[in-house]
């Protein structure tokens, strides 16, 4: 038996694909599978971890709660398309400086939530940001660091101007797929 | 060029992880890929009637299903790999699959192998299977009981070992003025780092060559462990395990799960995948932890320590795993007087299998539970004989000028300055200052309270002589090679096998330092067989003390072969020659040099190199340490206890730790950081919990409390530096440090909260209706 499959128009990263997809198809298997962004990845099965954030239309979601064809039509962002090594997101750039990351794994997720978070509150407080990450969970590194990188992304930011943007469609698209 | 080991270098495996480029077991993809889903036992305990698997492998994308009845005599049981001497251990066979009975919920019973991922997962819903229930025992008490569900013939009782240790002698302590006893719940545990397990096998039937990814801390190991289980020629198995997303022991032990994958893929001809969700590897990934402790102290009123004691029983789950009979036996009963004085002590463990998932290392292992009770008893002590607890352990603590020291045990701890780091805490914390304002509180109503621990950890596994002596089925030095190219890049192969500690920075860093190169110039290569010649991993906060050390060696001996073709380039003795900033230089002749650069160069153009020396640049060492190294430090929280609702506050949390010389103090302070949350939560939040059938009902993150980023104040930590003196790095080791430490801290520091209702003991974790509980519980008293 051959599942009804759905086509889907999605924009990552700035480039747009086209696929026939199972109507039950969670967007993060979407960008894993069929798009072979694997940089976002999946750390539970119950959306508490947030290990598989991106940005949807500009905001943080959890793409294992949401389907490939509630997508259509939509602008994802994902760790791929948020900034590369020449042009780093600020808060890319943070979690380097301030060693915000140990095995990595949850990584673009919790860099995603956090650009969701500055997105919307570009001077969060050390309270706020630790609430801002209540979404996410990091096993390795006790989230200090965590903080310390948003908060000098923060920071970076706000001298920025411009940048302060977290736009929703990524530069250019760099990684995987054709479209 | 400036040194720099010692600095706060930005790690070399960012770039790859913060832009989505890292490469974990589940991101590879190859051409024909099948994918994997395999069938759990729903029951703790039953009897395996039929299996009917005809509809499932009707279904669509279906391409094969294994049983355990399939897999009989095609594949090697799971072995268990640390067996402690003269305990009486039992290793009933473990096998892949249940072949007619299951034993915990979790167990595999069939495993699907499909095009697809979702394919896989629905035709597991096909399989029929019919069980008959037994009665099932979670509790390792209840399971030692007569009468009790047995879970192996060769287990009678269900006792799997019985392993005593220690010097003590009641003539010892007849001079006690006081015995505190007490019996402390550890509970259990699970690792859940956030990269859930997962494997990939691809075979090629021409050349017999398996190539497994594979979410590893021990990669050789189980190349080792899975050459004899799959009938795979050692030389013939490459298990990779570059990018791993957490372990805290979890990813040690040789599973099931990859051994079938391996098996599905030679049988098949393809490629296949396997990835566990998160309810899976709180089903079937090992767990840490729980133990019942009775414990008995002997001390004098003047609050002298005498001896320590331990019954413990431990719950190794449904069979031995991996490494995991080393943990509530030599990880811990060698370890439990701590860093004190205490002449005398004893620990009696029994191993015990139940029908729960095995147990196994979690971050610590076996010295967490040792810690926890020392530290509990320890401040049960002062508040018996009315001190202080600070001055109960400064009085026992071993003192600076004792080292090296024997511990009763037989253990001897190499350095220490217990006092000193001790003395820093307490600065830090302005303790004195805290105990005052403590009154004042309570004066107001506040129960405020402080918890310190001052703790010793046996890092730097370990000599290979007392890992034979103690049962570990391996060897536990470590290699590494060093090779500089003919451009004067290096390239590092290590055996150890970081899965997040930092250790392509700080590994980079020893050999930069050594070579006076940029650290840049320095690739680390690690977690793949194929490249490297043997190695036994990254675990008991070994990688830098063993791992780094060989690196450190085999860098020496670079330099050293350099040092004799610059000699000879130099025409001048070697004797005459010393390596500095970069150059070799005639002594008393600084003018008179060549840089490491062109010594290099002409090492791989070897046309006139002096005589009995080989072309090319490299280095190799295999280090055995000599000793196991002790890091050590002191641990302060202040606390604040809701008195409505029991809810606890952590106010500070101090941290100062001494793991010999700091490579990179930024790295080093994210390990601790990570530790104490890691502690904490087992203080306050995390627990497994089974019902009385064996169901596992904290099986997601929705039951299972995972510490968050709110729940914690910002950490102050700092380091004492008191180096080892048997690793040419003086090193010692700081991965499990904050998760030893900080679970008794916190607990210790509610318990000072309490004490005006003379709360003893709360079962951890410390969860709001369990304080509040001990609160109204005391007051109805």
């Amino acid at each position: 038996m051959e599942a009804t499959r759905m086509t889907v128009t999605v924009r990552v990263n700035g480039r747009e694909y086209t696929r026939a997809v199972e109507p039950r198809l969670l967007l993060v298997h979407f960008l894993r599978d069929e798009l072979g962004l694997t940089g976002t990845h999946i750390g539970c099965d119950t959306s508490q971890c947030g290990a598989c954030t991106v940005l949807l239309n500009g905001e943080a979601v959890k793409s294992c709660t949401v389907l490939a064809v509630q997508a259509d039509g939509a602008e994802v962002t994902t760790i791929e398309g948020l900034g590369d090594l020449s042009h780093l997101h600020p808060v890319q750039e943070g979690f380097w400086e301030k060693h915000g990351l140990q095995c990595g794994f949850c990584t673009p997720g919790v860099i995603m939530t956090a650009a969701g978070m500055l997105a919307q509150n570009p001077n969060p407080t050390e309270e706020e940001i630790r609430e801002g990450l209540e979404g996410v969970i990091c096993r390795c590194t006790g989230y200090q660091n965590i903080v310390r990188a948003v908060q000098y992304a923060a920071e970076k930011m706000k001298g920025a101007g411009a940048e302060t943007e977290v736009a929703a469609a990524g530069a250019d698209a760099s990684a995987g797929g054709d479209a | 060029m400036a040194t720099v080991f010692g600095k706060a270098v930005k790690r070399r495996e960012d770039p790859r992880l913060i832009t989505g480029h890292g490469q974990y077991t589940d991101d590879v993809r190859l051409p024909g890929l099948l994918y994997a889903a395999i069938l759990r036992s729903p029951h703790a305990h039953a009897r395996i009637r039929k299996i009917d698997t005809s509809q499932a492998l009707r279904h669509p994308g279906v391409v094969a299903v294994f049983t355990g009845q399939d897999i009989q005599g095609k594949m090697g049981t799971i072995p268990t790999a640390w067996l402690p001497p003269d305990s009486g251990i039992v290793t009933p066979p473990h096998h892949a699959l249940a072949v007619d009975r299951v034993r915990y919920v979790g167990d595999g019973v069939a495993m699907v192998i499909a095009e697809d991922r979702y394919t896989a997962r629905d035709a597991l819903d096909l399989i029929q299977v019919e069980y008959e229930v037994l009665p099932a025992v979670v509790d390792q008490e209840a399971a030692m009981q007569e009468g009790a569900p047995q879970l192996h013939d060769e287990a009678p009782g269900n006792v799997a070992f019985h392993w005593k240790v220690g010097n003590f002698d009641p003539s010892a302590v007849q001079d006690a003025d006081v015995v505190i006893r007490q019996r402390f719940r550890q509970q259990r545990l699970v690792p859940n780092p956030m990269e859930p397990r997962s494997a990939v096998a691809d075979y090629n039937p021409a050349t017999g060559e398996m190539t497994m990814w594979l979410t590893s801390q021990n990669p050789h190991i189980h190349r080792f462990l899975l050459s004899g289980i799959l009938g795979i020629p050692e030389h013939k198995l490459r298990i990779i395990a570059t990018d791993v997303g957490g372990g805290f022991g979890s990813k040690i032990p040789c599973y099931p799960d990859e051994a079938l994958v391996g098996f599905a893929a030679k049988t098949l001809g393809r490629p296949v995948k396997w990835t566990e969700d998160r309810r899976e590897h709180f089903m079937a990934t090992t767990h840490g932890r729980d133990h019942y402790d009775d414990v008995e102290l002997y001390g004098k009123k003047d609050g002298t320590i005498l001896a320590i004691r331990v019954r413990a029983t431990a719950n190794m789950g449904a069979y031995l795993s991996t490494a995991a009979p080393g943990v509530p036996t030599i990880l811990f009963g060698l370890i439990i007087s701590g860093p004190y004085q205490i002449p005398y002590a004893e620990a009696d463990v029994y191993g015990v299998f139940t029908n729960t998932t095995p147990t196994d290392a979690y971050r610590g292992a076996g010295r967490p539970e040792a810690t926890y009770l020392l530290e509990r008893m320890v401040d049960l002590f002062a508040r018996e004989i009315g001190m202080d607890p600070v001055e109960v352990r400064r009085k026992n603590l071993v003192r600076a000028e004792q080292f090296p020291y024997n511990n009763p045990m037989g253990l001897t701890y190499d350095s220490g300055d217990y006092h000193g780091a001790l003395h820093k805490a307490l600065e830090m914390a302005g303790y004195a200052e805290f105990r005052r304002q403590q009154e004042e509180a309570r004066r107001a109503g506040r129960l405020v309270g402080v918890g310190v621990t001052t703790y010793v950890e046996i890092c730097g596994l370990g000599p290979s002589q007392v890992a034979g002596a103690v049962g570990f089925q391996g060897g536990l030095w470590e290699s590494a090679q060093v090779r500089i190219h003919p451009t004067g890049k290096v390239t590092v192969f290590t055996g150890s096998s970081p899965h997040g500690q930092g250790e392509e920075t700080t590994f980079a860093q020893i050999v930069a330092d050594r070579l006076h190169i940029p650290v840049e110039d320095v690739e680390i290569v690690h977690g793949d067989t194929a490249r490297i010649s043997m190695g036994w991993g990254t675990y008991g906060s070994r990688s830098t003390p063993v791992g780094g050390s060989a690196i450190a060696l085999a860098t020496e001996r670079v330099i050293e072969k350099a040092k004799k073709i610059a000699a000879h380039m130099l025409e001048v003795g070697e004797a005459d020659v010393e390596f500095e900033e970069g150059q070799f230089r005639v002594k008393g002749a600084p003018s008179r040099q060549v840089s490491l650069g062109d010594v290099t160069l002409q090492a791989y153009l070897a046309w006139n190199l002096p005589p009995g020396v080989e072309p090319a640049l490299e280095g190799q060492a295999f280090y055995d340490p000599s000793n196991f190294t002790y890091s050590f430090g002191t641990h302060i929280c202040q606390v604040e206890v809701d008195r409505d609702t029991g809810e606890v506050k952590i106010l500070r949390y101090i941290a100062v730790d001494d793991c010999g010389r700091v490579i990179n103090p930024m790295i080093a302070e994210g390990q601790v950081h990570g530790g104490i949350v890691q502690g904490i939560g087992q203080a306050l939040w995390e627990g497994a919990h089974y019902d009385e059938q064996g169901q596992l009902v904290t099986g997601t993150f929705m039951d299972y409390a995972m510490p968050r980023a709110h729940f914690f104040p910002t950490f102050e930590t700092a380091f004492q530096e008191t180096p080892s003196p048997h690793n040419p790095l003086g090193v010692k080791g700081i991965g499990e440090t904050g998760t030893i430490a900080s679970t008794p801290t916190v607990v210790n520091a509610v318990l000072d909260a309490l004490s005006p209702y003379g709360v003893r003991d709360i079962e951890m974790p410390l969860t709001p209706e369990r304080v509040w509980r001990a609160m109204k519980g005391a007051q109805e008293a």
